[in-house]
């Protein structure tokens, strides 16, 4: 029986997983309503001092990286769940999609001035 | 042998178990989504400061505040998913289950109250 | 004395080309077990009704159906649990249906035997094996399984895919893994690491949930995603023959 590279995506996975079931809900709410809405002070000043600090590059690149790898690993799983068959086009698709996402905030974090 | 090969069709409607755990898989897509939203938010923190007021103020329409809410819903049901089922993946160690569950949900809590704290404060 | 309506699916396949309902009235007192309730109707009122059992007692795993859509042991759910009904009584969900109630379960028997479920390794020079009650405790509930096959029936993965070796297949293999006495870890690597091996699974946990003899097949995968994860990195550090 071949062995499966399935350890990889699921690292990523799980990794992803954690960090959005500790943070996920608090992150949603502090920039999706409390920001929009005025309750977080000076939070330009304070979102540019985050990504300028190694740290929060380093804390921005995981977040944005690993929240994506554990969502498109988990929607591969559901296409898989409908009754939709999925081959490695679409495994390469979905976990590409979360590589090149993380790529771009890799990017954008070096960016930051 | 003539066996007759049920279908799988519509499997997850049969049973409240397995819409539970759709319901649970499809937090997924709000997790994608959500993660998409904060790189368009690095993007614009990238552009400066007219344009993350501008993201910030987009983010006020009644249309990304109602996703956010359904968001944090769906990702807090993630979260509390993700601990109750933690003690089946953990290797034989001297915890019960209750306390691996107890303590995942515990540092959700405190997680959450060190975020808010230190954004809102 | 009060009855119920049980509708069994019915399928000969010599003259049935689909699987079709047939709803009987069985009287009953609140000791009769769903399994008695078909042998009334096999005794009393059909007999061309098919179905298997054995024990009577939850033990041989003979009886597994589908209640209401449930994977259940008809010898363990009561009747008069199911009033005033009707009681829908279904072959076990994700098995080719061979006659009425009876399935096909040859494939859970290959994927069975392809976890090797026994003692691999020489026994001891003199003697017997000697096992501490801590020991035991390692697999003591994965040898409960008596092979029901509730756990496949609930098996969504299963059902989207019957290339996947399955919760009690794989429970199995960590009962003899997790065996003081068993050395057969890296022979039944190659069955765990496989796509359709643990990996199969998404932990939808329904199989736990209606497992009859609390064996917990969930953990019992997912314990070994995280072995098979550990093998698949720490393979190129240390080198195994034939991995």
């Amino acid at each position: 029986m071949k062995r499966s590279n399935k350890p990889i995506f699921w690292s990523l996975f799980g990794a992803g997983g954690m960090l959005s079931a500790l943070c996920g809900p608090a992150l949603i709410f502090i920039t999706g309503i409390a920001l929009p809405l005025g309750w977080v002070p000076r939070a330009y000043e304070r979102a540019h001092a985050i990504a300028l600090h190694p740290l929060g590059k380093l804390a921005l690149v995981a977040v944005i990286g690993l929240f994506l790898f554990h969502g498109c690993h988990r929607m591969y799983h559901c296409v898989h769940d409908f009754g939709i068959h999925v081959g490695p086009g679409m495994k390469a698709a979905f976990h590409g999609f979360a590589a090149l996402g993380t790529a771009v905030a890799l990017v954008l974090v070096l960016a930051v001035s | 042998m003539n066996t007759y090969k049920r279908s799988m069709a519509g499997w997850w409607q049969r049973n409240p178990f397995y819409r539970w755990y759709m319901l649970r898989e499809l937090s997924c897509v709000f997790v994608t989504a959500y993660a998409l939203v904060l790189l368009l938010g690095l993007y614009r923190l990238v552009q400066g400061p007219e344009a993350f007021a501008a993201w910030q103020a987009a983010l006020a329409m009644p249309g990304s505040l109602v996703f956010h809410l359904v968001a944090l819903v769906l990702v807090g049901y993630h979260s509390w998913t993700w601990f109750k089922i933690m003690p089946k993946t953990l290797p034989r160690i001297s915890l019960p289950d209750w306390a691996v569950v107890t303590g995942g949900i515990g540092a959700v809590i405190a997680v959450s109250a060190a975020l808010l704290w230190t954004a809102l404060g | 004395m009060r009855s119920i309506a049980i509708e069994c699916l019915r399928y000969h396949p010599e003259t049935d080309r689909a699987p079709r309902l047939q709803s009987y009235d069985v009287p009953f007192t609140d000791d009769m077990s769903v399994l008695q309730g078909l042998q009334y109707i096999k005794d009393q009122l059909d007999g061309s009704l098919t179905f298997r059992w054995s024990c009577r007692m939850a033990i041989c795993g003979s009886c597994g159906l589908m209640l209401n859509g449930k994977p259940s042991l008809g010898c363990e759910h009561f009747l008069r649990d199911y009033y005033p009904g009707p009681l829908r009584v279904e072959p076990l969900n994700h098995f080719p249906i061979v006659r009425d109630l009876a399935i096909d379960q040859s494939d859970f028997l290959r994927k069975l035997e392809s976890v090797k479920p026994w003692l691999i390794g020489e026994p001891p020079a003199k003697g017997t094996h000697l096992q501490t009650p801590r020991q035991l405790d390692e697999y003591y509930q994965y040898s409960q399984c008596i092979n029901c096959l509730l756990c496949y029936a609930a098996c969504a993965q299963y059902g989207l895919n019957d290339k996947f070796t399955g919760p009690a297949a794989l429970a199995l293999l960590h009962r003899y893994n997790a065996d003081s006495r068993d050395h057969g870890k890296q022979e039944r690597m190659q069955v765990v690491n496989a796509e359709d091996g643990v990996w199969g699974c998404t932990l939808v946990g329904y199989c736990s949930e209606v497992c009859p003899k609390g064996v917990d097949p969930a953990r019992a995968v997912n314990q070994n995603k995280i072995e098979s994860t550990k093998d698949y990195f720490l393979r190129f550090l240390a080198p195994r023959k034939g991995a």
